[in-house]
């Protein structure tokens, strides 16, 4: 072994300087720092460095606090309600969206954009020798900036004071995290930090599945409200052509579940029923508000008509039958009650009264046909007088029953001895 | 006669100059190296082998940057996943990364380590520059 000069240790310091110098050995070995620990810029760590956050790290925790106060309210007070009254996918979907955000605010949060890490003592050295050799002579510092040509057009690159380089294109300095960040869009004070081109994809994603998420809410919410409210009621109302008495007396849901089921008025489509009763035509005030009151003629116009027709009938010969046939026609073409009075006139059998509503389609054609086949076979002259009185009376019971329903009209009542006559008359020959 | 010995002389040569070969932007913002032969290097390297290895470089980074079928796939597997795919494979950039690395370490051992250079892995200095490293001939000389 070679003789090497060695340093006399002092026995003394022994027990004091080798154990701080083993410790500082020790601790050499065993301490050695991460690079997130001496980094430069102004960022926060987490997780031993797994994580990066922006020192002003703004209002992420309100943007966090305000997505799950919402999402919490929707899935405590709306999913319930519409989950009994819609879906079960609702929850489901909103889940899935309040993940997606949840995960995508979180990526772009903590996720390096894509910091430049400054450069090395040497490297600045060798750059600032390139600028001063390549610079002019005069005294006055060389500006900063180098011209490149990207794909045939030239880009001016800028020198970073703070990193100690020239920056590549597209990039930029962060002023509030003293950092060089590629591909720089901005810092976003809601995510808590820049957004480069390491997390450009993340922050899309979040705003993307946000504004998906707050749609879907605002939509439930709307609905919820709808479906509790007048509007909502109404609207039912209206696609089922019901009115608020019928649903509270329950007229016509003798079966539970069928909504259409036992509405005679119904045409079985929503949309049939919301135009009808919305866009259908509009019918004309029947009370004349502005007409002038006539206190001495108070004789209904119809009840006149009764008394000039009983006249006609025992003179009955072929002609008088078919022109007050006509008249009567006349009248019923222009009365409301046309289609229920006819079709129970024709046949004078009762058992059709109950298809009263489907009868007036049907009936019409033959109706008309029938009646005008009256008139063109010129109805037999005799038997009016006779048969008159009791068509009358059958066709006043078979009327009766058509209308048990609906509250019968003063007009109707005037006008139905009228069209009895008048179709008893003109319906004899076919008996 | 006694010598003191330093342990740095023993075990490290002196670091004499370093040399940076910057990136070339003539194609856009994708990651490629100047491939003009620096001087200072001029007495330790042949040219062409200089541009070889900078060439190869530049195709591997261009492999891992490469847009096609392949990485539009794996993008969208991530984003369906929520990223959480990341947490089982490793990204294709990662896995030319580690290509890189390997490819330098044996270029190292072979054609530079005997020339007293050493070639630094671009990604240790942010992506900014190949550093080359020219060690002092001390130990040669020491011998002769």
């Amino acid at each position: 072994m070679k003789n090497c000069e060695y340093q006399q240790i002092d026995p003394r310091a022994l027990s004091v300087s080798p154990l701080s110098v083993q410790n500082h050995a020790e601790k050499k070995v065993q301490r050695r720092r991460r690079k997130w620990e001496v980094f430069p810029g102004k960022n926060r760590f987490f997780c031993d460095g797994r994580l990066i956050l922006a020192r002003q790290n703004g209002v992420l925790p309100l943007t966090l606090g305000l997505i799950l106060v919402t999402s919490g309210l929707f899935f405590a007070f709306d999913c319930p309600f519409l989950v009994t009254h819609l879906t079960v996918f609702i929850p489901v979907i909103g889940g899935v969206l309040f993940v997606f955000v949840v995960t995508s605010l979180l990526r772009t949060s903590f996720t390096d954009p894509g910091i430049l890490p400054r450069a090395t003592a040497d490297e600045a050295a060798d750059i600032e020798r390139q600028i001063d050799s390549s610079g002019s002579s005069t005294y006055r510092p060389p500006p900063r900036t180098k011209e490149i040509l990207i794909n045939q057009q030239v880009v001016k690159l800028k020198y970073c004071f703070t990193c100690k380089m020239f920056r590549p294109p597209r990039t930029s300095h962060c002023s509030l995290c003293d950092n060089c960040v590629e591909r720089f869009d901005h810092h976003c004070p809601w995510v808590g930090n820049c957004v480069g081109k390491r997390n450009y994809r993340y922050f899309y994603s979040f705003i993307i599945s946000l504004s998906f998420l707050t749609s879907f809410i605002f939509g439930c919410v709307i609905t919820h409200i709808t479906l509790r409210s007048q509007t909502g009621f109404h609207t039912y109302l209206v696609a089922s052509n019901l009115t608020t008495n019928e649903d509270i007396k329950g007229s016509w849901s003798s079966k539970r579940g069928a909504e259409e089921s036992g509405n005679p008025y119904s045409y079985n489509n929503i949309i049939t029923n919301c135009c009808a009763t919305l866009c259908g035509p509009m019918p004309p005030s029947l009370i004349d508000r502005r007409g002038f009151h006539l206190p001495d003629e108070v004789i209904p116009v119809a009840s006149a008509l009764e008394m000039e027709l009983p006249p006609f009938t025992p003179k009955s010969n072929a002609n008088m039958c078919t022109r007050s046939t006509k008249d009567v026609l006349e009248r019923m073409l222009h009365s409301s009650d046309f289609h229920g009075l006819c079709p129970s006139g024709i046949q004078k059998t009762t058992p059709l009264v109950q298809e009263v509503p489907r009868a007036p389609a049907t009936a019409e054609p033959s109706l008309s046909s029938g009646c005008s086949r009256q008139l063109a076979h010129q109805a037999v002259v005799d038997p009016c007088p006779p048969f008159s009185k009791s068509n009358r009376r059958d066709s006043l019971h078979s009327i009766n029953p058509a209308f048990r329903l609906a509250s019968p009209s003063p007009t109707l009542s005037r006008s139905m001895p009228v069209l009895g006559d008048g179709c008893a008359i003109g319906f004899m020959p076919q008996h | 006669m006694a010598e003191t010995h330093s342990l740095q002389d023993l075990q490290q040569p002196a670091v004499s100059s370093k040399v940076f070969v910057q990136r070339d932007y003539s194609s856009g913002t994708i990651c490629r190296f100047q491939t003009k032969f620096p001087s200072e290097l001029e007495s330790r390297l042949d040219k062409q082998q200089f541009e070889e290895t900078i060439l190869t470089l530049n195709n591997l980074y261009a492999e891992a940057e490469k847009l096609g079928g392949k990485s539009y796939l794996e993008g969208c597997l991530a984003c369906l996943s929520a990223y959480t795919i990341f947490l089982c494979m490793e990204t294709n950039y990662e896995k030319v990364l580690k290509k890189i690395a390997r490819y330098i370490n044996d270029q190292n051992e072979k054609i530079y380590a005997p020339k007293g250079l050493l070639l630094t892995d671009p990604i240790e200095r942010g992506l900014r520059v190949v550093e080359f490293t020219i060690f002092e001939d001390r130990s040669i000389d020491s011998t002769r």
